[in-house]
């Protein structure tokens, strides 16, 4: 079956065009579905994501709020910016740099008792490579630590 | 006194593609033509003088001199000699004097080999390629001196960061240079044939050959870099969408179209617009990876400037050259008239098919990339990983690869689809048999499914359209897209399974412990401490059987390197035919009874390798129809040698018999 089209090029473009706006379309339409959204926990306190939704929280771990699960491999512990407490457990081997007091971003999902459920955590790698939420963390850091 | 002639050479070298961009320019124009002669020996010198300043770069830090900057910040006396040397491009100076070295030297290649395009294209690719140099140059001389002097002299530098000191990145950022900087090439050669108005089969062909070098580059390197990923960063997982990955999937995907459309072009004289399009879209996707991966707006080991200035400086040259390059298209597109037509059931139809895809993956990519960029830019934090990229991707390459199953067997220009179906029983038998199969494995998931079925119905099917020749005697360049394409479906084959079969075992381990993960059994045997050149590491020592088979031993550590202070898991992996056994030593965990525990992660992943593998059949396949092209190129320029040397010895006789027939 040929084209018989005159313009064979404003078929092609018009193939190509189509193609191209569906796949920008379904981009879009897929991104306001699968994207994860950035919360501290002030944010998830007040107006929290609705279950099943992956996002990412970012804060401080609250000085001796780390604690060990019996089967030696999950952790509880809270993420604050010094306005709220947020829950939160990781199952897995822990970064390097992840310790109390410091700055963590977990991907994951707020559980229904609102306890965060995260499958990963970032944490300040070394002094040149910091998840870049938490560069802008540094402010809520010495917020926190005025009030000691 | 060193780095000061290193500074030089690339002032230098800068001047020359100054020269480079004018000569070439002129010879252009009426009066101009006599300039033309020094275009090329200019791009070659100017390609030696950058490779030069690079050579006394890394002689710098080979030797650790402490008094240049970029060498005390980002080296070390006490590392070993090859991460030295790699360490000159695991920074962002030097990665921009490797860039500009490719690039001067691909010119330079292009300048000394090239000769099947006609000369006035040629002198406006080679100004092409000095304008683009000419920007990088201006980028390292203004905005990131490699050669700068730091006072006073420090006590010793501050190392490499540890994640980087790893055989793979001594080969990984070159070989993506070569991809991307290749690449520069293909622009050039479009924006040469649109100034000249020389778009035709002759300008696909001279292109295609420095398209496939650049493809097989970034083929090699993507490789590398998710093997890299897979071993270094411990997760286990060997794609994640990271920005920085697409940063080099996107240049790949554009050339991966552009390969395909240039055979068109090549062969049929058709999709000429549309060829020259891809060869602007190739580079400026090089350019935009360049920009997110260095201008410090995402974070990852790659972002290593955090100067703002440095970003700044990259979006304008990016908006220089894409947007120069577009407009020049806009003007010019008009110009190039129609090509050969076709049916849509034909050799090009499938290949448009190709094109249409890979840039539709190419632009869900892209936005995906840019998209948390522009909402952070309006006061909102996303990120935007696999849940997004994974099936919105699938949705384009699975139609991809089930035109890819006949594809290669139609005609060009008109054929029939009766003609080739019933080849096609065969890949269609070995689909429903692997899905079956899969199906039987307990597979439920959808994409895992396809891509478990459509994988070997691939492989097969590739190999069809060698049916009828002679094996031995088939063209290299057939073969060449014969493996490509079984490549292609060994690594979704690969792919799908890490999905479809993976098992995962977190555990915290007593010494002396045996857990299971799938079919192997894992025994802690003892965890001590052990030392290498800059670090220190616990180090397990796992003794694992497959199905009570025989014993193998892994040694997974987690190191603490001392310069800079850090510390990662350096995993520990076990091959075997059907798959990999990937181990993660963790921390050390006290139980309730104060005994000590060790955190252990343990993953089974049958047939994860062939991705891998996949990916290096399709650069082989790459590979080998350079091979036949480049041989093509030197058969013809032999005999063209050998019929003129023929012709100036008729001409001589000829021309002596008219002398002698004068003189009578």
């Amino acid at each position: 079956m040929a084209v018989r089209a005159k313009h064979q090029r404003l078929v092609l473009l018009g193939i190509a065009l189509v193609a191209l706006i569906g796949a920008g379309l379904l981009a879009t339409w897929a991104l306001r579905s699968q994207a994860s959204y950035f919360y501290v926990p002030a944010d998830m306190a007040a107006n929290p994501p609705e279950a099943d939704r992956a996002v990412r929280l970012g804060g401080m771990v609250e000085r001796g709020s780390m604690k060990n699960a019996p089967d030696g491999i999950t952790v509880n512990f809270i993420v604050t910016d010094g306005k709220a407490r947020i829950p939160v457990r990781f199952a897995g081997i822990r970064p390097a740099l992840f310790v109390e007091g410091s700055g963590v971003v977990a991907e994951g999902k707020l559980g229904p008792d609102g306890t965060f459920v995260a499958d990963n955590l970032l944490a300040k790698h070394d002094e040149k490579y910091v998840p870049r939420e938490m560069k802008d963390m540094q402010q809520a850091r010495k917020a926190i630590e005025n009030t000691k | 006194m060193l780095p000061e002639i290193g500074l030089g050479l690339l002032w230098l070298a800068a001047a020359l593609a100054g020269l480079q961009l004018l000569a070439g320019g002129l010879s252009l124009t009426a009066n101009g033509k006599g300039m033309a002669g020094i275009v090329r020996p200019v791009a070659m010198v100017q390609g030696v003088l950058a490779a030069a300043a690079l050579g006394i770069l890394i002689w710098l830090f080979v030797e650790t001199d402490l008094s240049v900057k970029l060498v005390a910040e980002n080296s070390h006396s006490a590392k070993p000699l090859m991460f030295k040397i790699a360490g000159t491009w695991g920074n962002h100076e030097g990665s921009m004097l490797l860039w500009v070295t490719v690039m001067g030297l691909g010119g330079a290649f292009v300048a000394a080999v090239e000769r099947r395009l006609p000369e006035p294209t040629m002198m406006a690719t080679l100004a092409g390629q000095a304008f683009v140099s000419l920007g990088f140059y201006a980028f390292l001389l203004f905005a990131s001196n490699p050669f700068a002097r730091l006072y006073p002299v420090p006590e010793d530098g501050n190392g490499l960061n540890p994640l980087l000191q790893d055989p793979g990145l001594a080969f990984h950022p070159p070989t993506l240079y070569l991809g991307y900087v290749g690449l520069s090439i293909a622009f050039s050669f479009a924006i040469g044939a649109l100034i000249t108005r020389q778009v035709g089969p002759d300008f696909a062909r001279a292109m295609r050959p420095w398209v496939l070098g650049a493809w097989i580059f970034l083929t090699v390197g993507i490789t590398a870099g998710s093997y890299w990923a897979y071993y270094v960063l411990g997760w286990g997982g060997w794609w994640f969408w990271d920005p920085v990955e697409n940063a080099s999937l996107m240049p790949w995907l554009a050339a991966t179209a552009l390969l395909h459309s240039a055979s068109v072009l090549a062969a049929r004289n058709a999709l000429r617009a549309w060829t020259v399009m891809l060869g602007v879209v190739a580079f400026s996707m090089s350019m935009v990876g360049t920009f997110l991966v260095r201008s410090g707006i995402l974070t990852s080991v790659h972002a290593f400037a955090v100067d703002p200035r440095r970003g700044g400086f990259i979006l304008a040259l990016l908006a220089i050259y894409i947007g120069g390059a577009l407009l020049l298209f806009a003007l010019r597109a008009a110009t190039v008239t129609e090509g050969e037509r076709f049916a849509i059931t034909s050799r090009e139809g499938a290949l448009v098919f190709n094109n249409v895809m890979l840039s539709s993956i190419l632009g869900i990519t892209l936005i995906g990339t840019l998209y948390p960029l522009f909402t952070e830019a309006m006061g909102t934090k996303v990120s935007v990983g696999p849940p997004y990229f994974t099936p919105v991707s699938a949705m384009f390459a699975v139609p991809m690869f089930v035109v890819l199953l006949f594809g290669p067997m139609l005609r060009w220009r008109r054929d029939k689809f009766s003609r080739i179906s019933p080849l096609l029983a065969l890949p269609l038998v070995v689909a429903i048999a692997a899905g079956g199969w899969a199906l039987a494995m307990g597979v439920r998931h959808v994409l895992p499914l396809l891509g478990l079925a459509l994988g070997p119905a691939l492989v097969v099917a590739s190999f069809l359209p060698l049916r009828g020749r002679s094996v031995l005697r088939a063209p290299l360049s057939l073969w060449g897209m014969v493996i490509a394409h079984a490549g292609i479906g060994v690594a979704l084959f690969g792919m799908a399974s890490d999905s479809a079969f993976t098992v995962e075992r977190l555990v915290a381990a007593k010494v002396g412990e045996v857990n299971q993960v799938g079919p192997w059994s894992i025994k802690l045997a003892e965890v001590a401490p052990i030392a290498g050149p800059n670090w220190t590491a616990m180090e397990g020592v796992l003794k694992a059987r497959y199905d009570g088979g025989a014993e193998a031993t892994l040694r997974p550590q987690s190191r603490t390197f001392w310069a800079p202070l850090q510390t990662n898991a350096v995993s520990a992996l076990k091959t075997r035919w059907n798959g990999q056994l990937y181990t993660v030593l963790g921390d050390e965990t006290l139980s309730d009874k104060g005994e000590s525990r060790w955190q252990l992660r343990l993953w089974w992943k049958p047939y994860v390798p062939l991705i891998w593998i996949g990916g290096l059949l399709v650069a082989l396949g790459g590979g080998l129809a350079l091979l036949s092209r480049v041989a093509q190129d030197l058969k013809r320029r032999i005999a063209r040698r050998k019929g003129d040397h023929r012709r100036d010895e008729v001409t001589a006789l000829v021309q002596g018999d008219t002398v002698r027939g004068d003189a009578a």
